[in-house]
């Protein structure tokens, strides 16, 4: 079977159907949940039964609708975080290209300063000035994120700018903004695109991490980081309640990683050339 | 060589001196102010007034900053906002129990990782090289969290071999403190251990197809002999570079893995810090956490110019 004129190997059709799976649970969470999202109904940590597939959690709730629920809340923030950052990090980065000189190193000494801290750091001091609100939960990872955005898209965009057709099109009087979207963006999205997928793995762990530290999504919203955190006492008990919502954490960006790497080879980029933090 | 590694260091400081500004601006960019933000909508004019100068929020920011900043270089973080404790004091131990936390992963990790990386690359493509290889690319997938947890599951809870909890004092002796923080520092092994491991193999790898390294070959040495007599110093210069990375990567996975085991560290308390908005307290740490960033990444280079002899004249 081939898909976008490629033959996916057995991974990458793996990985597609673990995406698939989950966007449509996140999707249709409402249809597919046997509970309500913070409808309690047993005792605190009861054992897997019929009722409960999973079991119910630190408050009774039952584990596997948590989950269910939490699917749209995690994925969907990461996702929403990854377009705007994509967005903000290939403008800013295309402009640093085509731009000229003097926006180039304004924009790229203030990328290389925020890069300079790590970006878990920068994150919790600037949410302990705004407090985590979804909202800015969402802005600060994206403008956080896009700095490694615009690296590789400056990159790129960099070695396009001097190609003819782009002299072409300015010799013709086209405007920047033309140029970026025309001439650049169309020839500048292949090596996006597995970007996009590292750069969504790398924020979906991002806004995990921060709500298991509780400073992410704030309840009564399910979310998977969360989720481990309201548990994590259970593991003393021998319970592996904060086991599930991690284990779904796990499949997601492992599911993503192996389309990533299906991409790169397409591409045949070095991989794991911004795998990095 | 000296003249690069000067220009380095000076980097280095110009950087963390940029740094400082930003930690310093991030709490200024708000519409309104710190005091109208952490104290909420119903907060009076008087005791917005009254907050506001307790923060110094009444004179100018550039001026507040110069304060901070070279308070912050005679060893002076301000006071906590919430229990009016002079913060140094709160950090000193804290800032002692990460960094022994820290040291003791990178004491495992290092030597494991380069070991590791260089057996993989011996018998590249054999069954040792995919395992590892698999391995690595799982426990750079998962959270850090689910592994800790996996660890406390296993060896804390079905085989009671080390405590789930980790919290260290200062009375303990220094074995006692090894066996104590035992889990969190194998959790954070594992977190570094996967990037090391595959620059190892990689940068071995990518100097085996030198036209030297076939000189050797012909020579009649063993693949074995090849990499550590002719690859590894050449390929010693990336290595080094990667560890002090990892160890930059250490310092902030730390943060996460403290919160798990309630290990009394930094980055404990500047999650609590957080949680309960207090700013000075956020900032000390940010400005820790980074300045150990910064000096890593900058021990990084410097040795990666020693080490490299390509490097050592700038052209």
């Amino acid at each position: 079977m081939k898909l976008f004129g490629y033959k996916p190997p057995f991974t990458a059709w793996v990985g597609l159907a673990i995406i698939a799976i989950f966007i449509f649970v996140a999707i249709f969470a409402d249809f597919i949940a046997p509970y309500g999202e913070a409808e309690s109904v047993g005792q605190t940590w009861d054992d897997p039964s019929f009722a409960n597939w999973l079991g119910t959690d630190n408050i009774g709730r039952d584990l596997l609708s948590r989950l269910i629920y939490g699917a749209r809340m995690t994925i969907g923030v990461a996702l929403v975080t990854t377009i705007l950052s994509f967005f903000i990090g290939i403008t800013t980065g295309f402009m640093a290209a085509v731009g000229g000189p003097v926006i180039d190193q304004i924009l790229s000494r203030l990328v290389d300063v925020i890069l300079s801290i790590p970006l878990l750091i920068f994150a919790l001091i600037i949410l302990s000035v705004f407090g985590s609100s979804i909202t800015t939960l969402v802005l600060t990872l994206a403008i956080l994120d896009s700095t490694r955005v615009f690296r590789l898209a400056r990159a790129v965009a960099t070695n396009l700018a001097v190609m003819e057709y782009v002299e072409a099109a300015r010799l013709r009087g086209e405007g920047l903004w033309w140029i970026m979207r025309r001439e650049i963006l169309p020839n500048a999205l292949p090596p996006m695109i597995s970007e996009f997928g590292l750069r969504f793995c790398f924020n979906f762990l991002f806004v995990a991490s921060l709500s298991f530290l509780g400073l992410g999504i704030q309840p009564p919203f399910a979310d998977w980081g969360g989720m481990v955190r309201d548990n994590g006492k259970a593991i003393s008990f021998g319970i592996p309640a904060p086991l599930w919502p991690a284990i779904a954490i796990a499949t997601m960006t492992v599911g993503v990683n192996l389309v990533v790497d299906w991409i790169l080879s397409i591409n045949s980029r070095p991989s794991g050339a911004s795998a990095e933090m | 060589m000296l003249k690069t590694i000067v220009i380095r260091v000076a980097l280095g400081l110009l950087t963390l001196w940029a740094v400082s500004i930003l930690i310093f601006g991030a709490t200024e960019i708000l519409p309104g102010d710190v005091a109208s933000a952490v104290l909420g909508q119903g907060a009076t004019p008087e005791t917005l007034a009254v907050f506001r100068h307790e923060l110094g929020l009444d004179r100018p920011s550039y001026v507040r900053y110069l304060e901070w900043f070279f308070n912050a270089l005679h060893g002076d973080l301000g006071i906590a906002m919430t229990n009016k404790r002079v913060i140094v004091e709160t950090i000193a131990p804290r800032l002692t129990n990460t960094l022994f936390l820290a040291g003791y992963a990178a004491l495992i990790a290092v030597p494991t990782s380069v070991v590791l990386g260089i057996v993989a690359a011996i018998n590249e493509g054999k069954f040792i090289d995919r395992f590892v290889n698999i391995i690595s690319l799982m426990t750079i997938s998962v959270p850090e969290f689910f592994i800790a947890y996996v660890l406390i599951l296993y060896l804390a809870v079905q085989f009671e071999v080390f405590p789930s909890l980790s919290t260290v004092f200062p009375e303990m002796d220094f074995s006692e403190k090894i066996y104590t923080a035992a889990l969190p520092a194998f959790t954070l092994t594992m977190l570094v251990m996967a990037h090391m491991l595959r620059m190892t193999r990689t940068s071995v790898l990518s100097i085996m197809s030198q036209p030297y390294i076939e000189m050797a070959f012909l020579k009649g040495l063993t693949r074995s002999q090849v990499i550590v007599r002719h690859a590894l110093p050449n390929a010693a210069a990336p290595i080094i570079s990667v560890i002090a990375l990892n160890l930059a990567y250490l310092i902030v996975g730390v943060v996460v893995i403290e919160v798990v085991f309630v290990y009394p560290g930094i980055g404990q308390f500047m999650v609590d810090g957080v949680a309960k908005r207090d700013l000075p307290v956020v900032q000390a740490c940010g400005l820790i956490f980074a300045g150990a960033f910064v000096g890593l990444n900058t021990v990084a280079d410097v040795l990666a110019i020693m080490v490299n002899p390509r490097l050592r004249h700038p052209r």
